[in-house]
């Protein structure tokens, strides 16, 4: 019992990061309608930073430095591609960013190397014990620190004039523009936004308990994406709720793994892609995606 | 110019081509032969993604899966159990080759209907799982795929003539014909199978299904296209294709391992198409070689090159170089020259012959990059 308790504690913490990563993937996808493939890398770039300045300047300093360094990688991704590309096809738009995490995948890998960088957080493995239950508190820390983010983030969709204008570019980007809307303002905030979102779900996605940032540390990003397809890809509530089921699913499947030995080793994983095409089977654009409707 | 004279350069040159492949393994070394069969191998492969990226408009990720059922496959059919490790039911290679290909496309048809319901994004979000969880089952299913250490490849026998290893012993023009130089000669005619169909069915009815399916849903259902089937189709033929780059990169590679049939290879093979423009085959055939060749050559000469370090020192090594390049390459086609390298081709072909206009814009060749083209 006290196993399932610290169980979904700790599926509840992978599942706010995961909700971070997601969030800023599907308001790129709104406000810029780009798939962004490279949202990995730019998730390990902030976590990177992090990482290779807090001995030199303090953990407080590196993480404004690594929230910097991602917000930055938007920015740029932003204005020196998309904002070329508009009025080209989702295809094309998914392809270019592939390409950038290409070459950012494979700079940041080589400067990680082989090693496992620790990042330096306050909180080291110390654990927190409550009522029999054992809680790491970098774990704790996430889930306090994403609810923040995510209502903060909530809260600038909403009442915000930017909020209002990326809502409004994402109903309808032309009419939007017709009506003063500053189209490469709603994009750009988006990208500098989406970037510091990825770069603390970067932090403590390489926090305890796993040992550090490693140079695979986009492909575990990846498993965010799942996450996005779940929730929908035009939702952000539904980025939410996708990331705390895909978190869900990965701790538990990973905590009764020995139960599970017939499906194999290593099965959380994989869980989150399970999850997806079985979500995807029912609903094929996410429980909370808007259906695609075409007009003749 | 009558149209007869003008295609002769055209003839020219593919008969040059060919010639030249034909007689490299009697004046090129090995290295350079391995290099060119595991870029045959990429080629095949990238001739079926951009069946389905490029003509169907589908972003895809699972190509590198439907390689490793390809290759596995094809050890698992026509591989011998070895005691206790793996199993193998030892089906004649050829029909073992086969198989891996129809298992590939049976594997592409059970995951259609997730496919043929997506619309292209999604596809390209959903079919990341299929990598994962294709690399789940190599690890796990150890008495089929070996595990982690993978499987040794079966060799490639027909009638008595084995085209991996030196039975009977051969020897043309002085040059002993061992395992490399017999599967050149194998690859290269899968190559051109593979270049000759993907060509006939981009001609072909499907072909135009394809492309008008990826232009506009709406506008193919109007005309009678059964979307759905278009769309499963093309996923189909391109896990086919897929499978029978695996069982070539089998052959070439001469064991099967996980690692190789990651995200990576699947990223590769994107950039391979884009790169060549995608849609036309012979720009996958182009791209293949660029990203395939690319590292090797780089590591090949990296003592030479300045900037190349060597690998495994931390510094910018043959294989993170090459990433660049070809990263880089990608985002530079869709900026300036979406329909890639075979658009490029195009180009200088038509400013070669100033006097004749510029060709109309039909066939499967001609205007290939829709998919990257400016919307509506």
């Amino acid at each position: 019992m006290s196993n399932l308790v610290e169980l979904l504690i700790s599926g509840l913490s992978l599942g706010s990061i995961y909700a971070l990563i997601a969030m800023g993937f599907v308001v790129v996808f709104k406000a810029t309608e780009v798939v962004n493939f490279a949202h990995g890398s730019i998730l390990m770039l902030g976590a990177y930073v992090i990482a290779a300045t807090y001995s030199r300047i303090g953990f407080p300093a590196a993480v404004v430095a690594g929230l910097a360094a991602a917000a930055t990688a938007g920015l740029l991704i932003d204005r020196l591609l998309v904002r070329r590309l508009r009025r080209r096809t989702h295809t094309a738009l998914a392809i270019v960013t592939i390409g950038v995490d290409i070459v950012l995948a494979a700079e940041l890998a080589r400067r990680v190397g082989t090693d496992v960088l620790n990042m330096g957080d306050p909180w080291g493995d110390d654990t927190w014990r409550v009522a029999g239950f054992t809680f790491p508190v970098a774990r704790l820390a996430a889930i306090a620190v994403a609810l923040v983010l995510i209502a903060a983030f909530g809260a600038l969709v909403r009442y915000t004039d930017w909020g209002v204008a990326m809502r409004a570019a994402a109903e309808d980007a032309e009419t939007a523009s017709l009506m003063g809307i500053r189209l490469s303002r709603v994009s750009l905030v988006a990208w500098m936004t989406a970037g510091v979102l990825a770069a603390v779900a970067g932090l403590f996605l390489a926090t305890f308990p796993s040992p550090g940032l490693s140079a695979t540390a986009n492909t575990t990003a990846l498993r965010a994406f799942p996450a996005v397809v779940v929730g929908g890809m035009d939702s952000l509530g539904g980025a939410v709720v996708g990331g705390l089921v895909i978190g869900l699913a990965e701790a538990l499947t990973a905590g009764y793994s020995d139960h599970l030995l017939f499906l194999g080793h290593g099965l959380g994983d994989v869980a989150p892609y399970a999850v997806m095409i079985a979500v995807l089977l029912w609903r094929p654009t996410g429980l909370f995606g808007t259906k695609e409707l075409s007009r003749v | 110019m009558s149209d007869r004279l003008r295609r002769v350069p055209v003839v020219a040159g593919w008969v040059a081509a060919v010639a030249l492949l034909a007689v490299a393994p009697l004046y090129v070394d090995a290295f350079w032969l391995q290099a060119g069969l595991v870029t045959i191998a990429a080629a095949v492969g990238a001739v079926g993604l951009t069946l389905l990226v490029g003509a169907a408009g589908q972003l895809s990720f699972a190509h590198a899966f439907f390689l490793a059922v390809g290759a596995y496959g094809y050890a698992y059919l026509s591989g011998r159990s070895s005691s206790g490790t793996t199993v193998g039911l030892g089906v004649p290679p050829v029909l073992g080759a086969v198989g891996a290909v129809a298992v590939a496309g049976a594997l592409g048809l059970a995951f259609s209907p997730v496919a043929s319901r997506l619309r292209g994004i999604y596809l390209g979000v959903a079919s990341l799982s299929l990598v994962f969880v294709g690399q789940h089952l190599l690890q796990n299913l150890t008495s089929v795929t070996g595990g982690f250490n993978g499987r040794p490849t079966p060799a490639f026998t027909v009638a008595g003539f084995d085209f991996t290893g030196t039975e009977p012993e051969l020897t043309i023009a002085g040059v002993p014909f061992g395992a490399v130089e017999r599967l050149w000669y194998l690859s290269l005619l899968a190559l051109a199978g593979a270049c000759l169909l993907a060509r006939n069915l981009l001609r072909g009815r499907a072909g135009r299904a394809w492309r008008m399916i990826r232009d506009s849903e709406v506008a193919a259902a109007v005309m009678g296209v059964d979307v759905r089937r278009g769309k499963a189709s093309a996923f189909v033929l391109s896990s086919m294709f897929a499978g029978a780059a695996g069982v070539l990169s089998a052959l070439a590679l001469d064991r099967v391992v996980p690692d190789y049939f990651g995200l990576l290879l699947s990223i590769e093979f994107l950039a391979m198409i884009v790169i060549g423009g995608l849609g036309s085959v012979a720009g996958a055939v182009t791209g293949a070689v660029f990203v395939t060749a690319l590292p090797l050559v780089l590591a090949r000469y990296s003592g030479v090159l300045p900037l190349v370090a060597d690998a495994g020192s931390g510094g910018v090594d043959a294989s993170v170089l090459a990433r660049f390049c070809y990263g880089a390459a990608v985002v530079l086609v869709i900026l300036v020259q979406p329909d890639g390298l075979a658009g490029l081709g195009r180009r200088i072909r038509s400013r070669l012959r100033r006097t004749t206009p510029p060709p109309p814009q039909s066939g499967p060749d001609a205007c290939p990059a829709g998919v990257l083209q400016e919307t509506p």
